[in-house]
């Protein structure tokens, strides 16, 4: 998790990544970050996001998208 | 008799067609009947509480009203300036002096940041839509106008910091519309999924066709292009068979691998500009959609939109760039080399109806690009000088080069690095700024001398740029670099900056 929030805090410093859970909802993320983010966390857990996955409710929080790492990782 | 008047295209096609949705955002439409009755009652607003040529700033969220909106002040013999809400208020009050804007028209979502901006007479869309129509004075007034009266005002990013107003006439506006809708073959039974925003010259593309020919607009949300799969579902939901995008819009889609199993069903028609497509997603999508038609369009908001284009008719060799092809019918371009002659390879010149008025006012910006075409000493006639480096292959198409100068395109917006630059000069402890771009990495840089910590420099930048300006990295120096010739170093810059991970 603290590696995920590293990566999200580096697209955007001043947003509370711990508990926000309305990311998308709220505008923070725009599709430069979704792209960013995509290739970041590919590289660094070493998963494969697919485009079926890529839907708002995996990006609304850090948490999400944690949970959908731990499932690609699984699999 | 001739077209004067941008309006005859929607006079003409409700007519024909009352009932078809002209414009959506997918939940909520307006067809062509309301988009005309919308509009004259705006206009007759307009007709009677503004002054005739006078600018009307439009602050909206995109949606069929922001359309009626711009067609009623246009009705009314104004013209419009729309303004991007997500601006920051110091860019927008910049805008509006230099525009000398009086009265705004927004929407219930906007009205309360429209009127804290200051001074300004601020209208709700729903309480001017509701005018009872004056028809004898919207028809008095189209009688005293000319093909070059201006329609609106776009604003594009300025090198000292004040964004530039471009002022585009009805002449320079059908001139494109009918050339545009000849080359790209559209009809009226386009479906056309607009992806720009439109306080920008780039969705007169989908607008003025969807006007002329009684076709119909989809503003797709702007949230969906984050989400490439919902974004094809949307495609598929509407029946959209035109997309007219940046590349970078189209890259999203296919980078995150969302064309390998969802392909948009409808699409025979790709058009995509304002930045190179980089070849390896080009390849993606032709190969997703073999069927259908790509287009290439290149061209400048002071031509008012697109000037040329290239229909891609053959496979690209692998080092092949993807050319810009040649002028759309009745404008032409000229390469001009630095002795102002005919060239193989120089500056990119356009001339022909397509040109717009120039700069609002800006004499001295205007007269700098809108300069005396170099090969005619004739008579006067003027040519719009881009800044872009051009060249021809061996087939006699146009190829981009280069800029001229530190214009760069970014997320298929036009940036000049020199208001980024201008912007964190206002931080106070800044000495010193200079912006680069890395091509590669696509992002923009900024070097700054002076006593202030990043944070603070990145909170003015936000306070005044738009969002999509803002550098990706900064980085503090403890000097800028100088050339031999005592200017800054821009090109060593650059390579330090591509070395930043």
């Amino acid at each position: 998790m603290e590696k995920l929030i590293a990566i999200l805090t580096s697209l955007h410093p001043d947003v509370d990544f711990e508990n926000n859970d309305s990311l998308i909802d709220d505008g923070i993320l725009d599709s430069l970050d979704i792209v960013s983010l995509v290739t970041e966390i590919n590289a660094e857990f070493d998963v494969t996001i697919p485009a079926e996955e890529i839907v708002p409710e995996n990006f609304n929080s850090a948490a999400a998208l944690m949970e959908l790492i731990t499932k690609l990782d699984e699999e | 008799m001739q077209q004067k008047n941008i309006l005859e295209y929607l006079e003409d096609t409700v007519k024909r067609v009352p009932d078809k949705i002209a414009f959506s955002t997918g939940k909520e439409s307006m067809t062509f009947g309301e988009l005309y009755s919308c509009a004259r009652a705006i206009g007759s607003f307009f007709a009677e509480h503004a002054e005739r040529g006078e600018p009307i700033a439009v602050i909206m969220d995109k949606h069929p009203r922001t359309l009626a909106t711009f067609l009623g002040i246009v009705y009314s013999g104004c013209f419009y300036a729309c303004i991007d809400e997500k601006m920051p208020a110091a860019r927008m009050l910049a805008i509006l002096e230099k525009l000398e804007a009086k009265k705004i028209v927004t929407d219930k979502k906007n009205f309360a940041l429209a009127s804290s901006l200051g001074d300004f007479e601020c209208f709700v869309y729903d309480d001017v839509a509701n005018t009872e129509e004056k028809t004898e004075l919207l028809c008095d007034i189209r009688k005293k106008q000319c093909n070059i009266d201006p329609i609106y005002v776009a604003f594009t990013s300025g090198s000292t910091g004040t964004p530039k107003g471009v002022v585009a006439s009805h002449r320079s506006v059908i001139d494109y519309t009918e050339t545009l809708c000849e080359a790209l073959k559209f009809d009226g039974d386009t479906v056309f999924g607009n992806q720009t925003p439109l306080y920008f010259d780039a969705p007169l593309k989908e607008i003025m066709p969807t006007l002329k020919l009684g076709a119909t607009t989809y503003f797709i949300p702007k949230m969906l292009f984050s989400f490439p799969v919902k974004l094809v579902e949307y495609l598929d939901e509407y029946r959209i068979n035109t997309i007219c995008w940046v590349v970078s819009a189209l890259v999203q889609i296919s980078s995150l691998g969302a064309l390998e199993n969802h392909v948009p069903k409808y699409l025979t028609k790709v058009a995509f500009g304002s930045e190179l497509f980089p070849r390896k997603q080009y390849d993606l999508w032709r190969k997703a959609l073999p069927e259908a038609d790509f287009y290439n369009l290149y061209g400048p908001t002071e031509a008012t939109g697109m000037s040329c284009y290239w229909y891609a008719d053959r496979e690209l060799r692998d080092d092949e760039p993807i050319p810009i092809g040649r002028p759309f019918d009745n404008t032409d371009i000229i390469l001009i080399d630095d002795e102002g002659k005919r060239a193989e390879r120089g500056e990119i010149c356009i001339r022909g109806t397509c040109l717009t008025m120039g700069y609002f006012n800006d004499r001295d910006k205007t007269d700098a690009v809108f300069t005396q075409n170099p090969l005619n000493t004739a008579y006067p006639e003027l040519v719009y000088r881009t800044g872009d480096i051009g060249a021809f292959n061996e087939r006699g198409e146009l190829l981009f080069i280069c800029r001229k100068d530190s214009q760069i395109k970014h997320m298929g917006h036009r940036i000049e690095l020199g208001e980024i630059e201008s912007a964190a000069n206002k931080c106070e402890g800044v000495r010193s700024a200079c912006c680069v771009y890395d091509n590669e990495a696509k992002r923009i840089v900024l070097f700054y001398v002076g006593e202030v910590d990043s944070t603070t420099l990145t909170k003015t930048l936000i306070a005044n740029l738009p969002r999509y300006m803002l550098p990706a990295h900064l980085e503090a120096l403890d000097a800028l670099p100088f050339t031999a010739n005592g200017k800054i170093d821009r090109k060593g810059l650059k390579e330090r900056a591509e070395k930043i991970q």
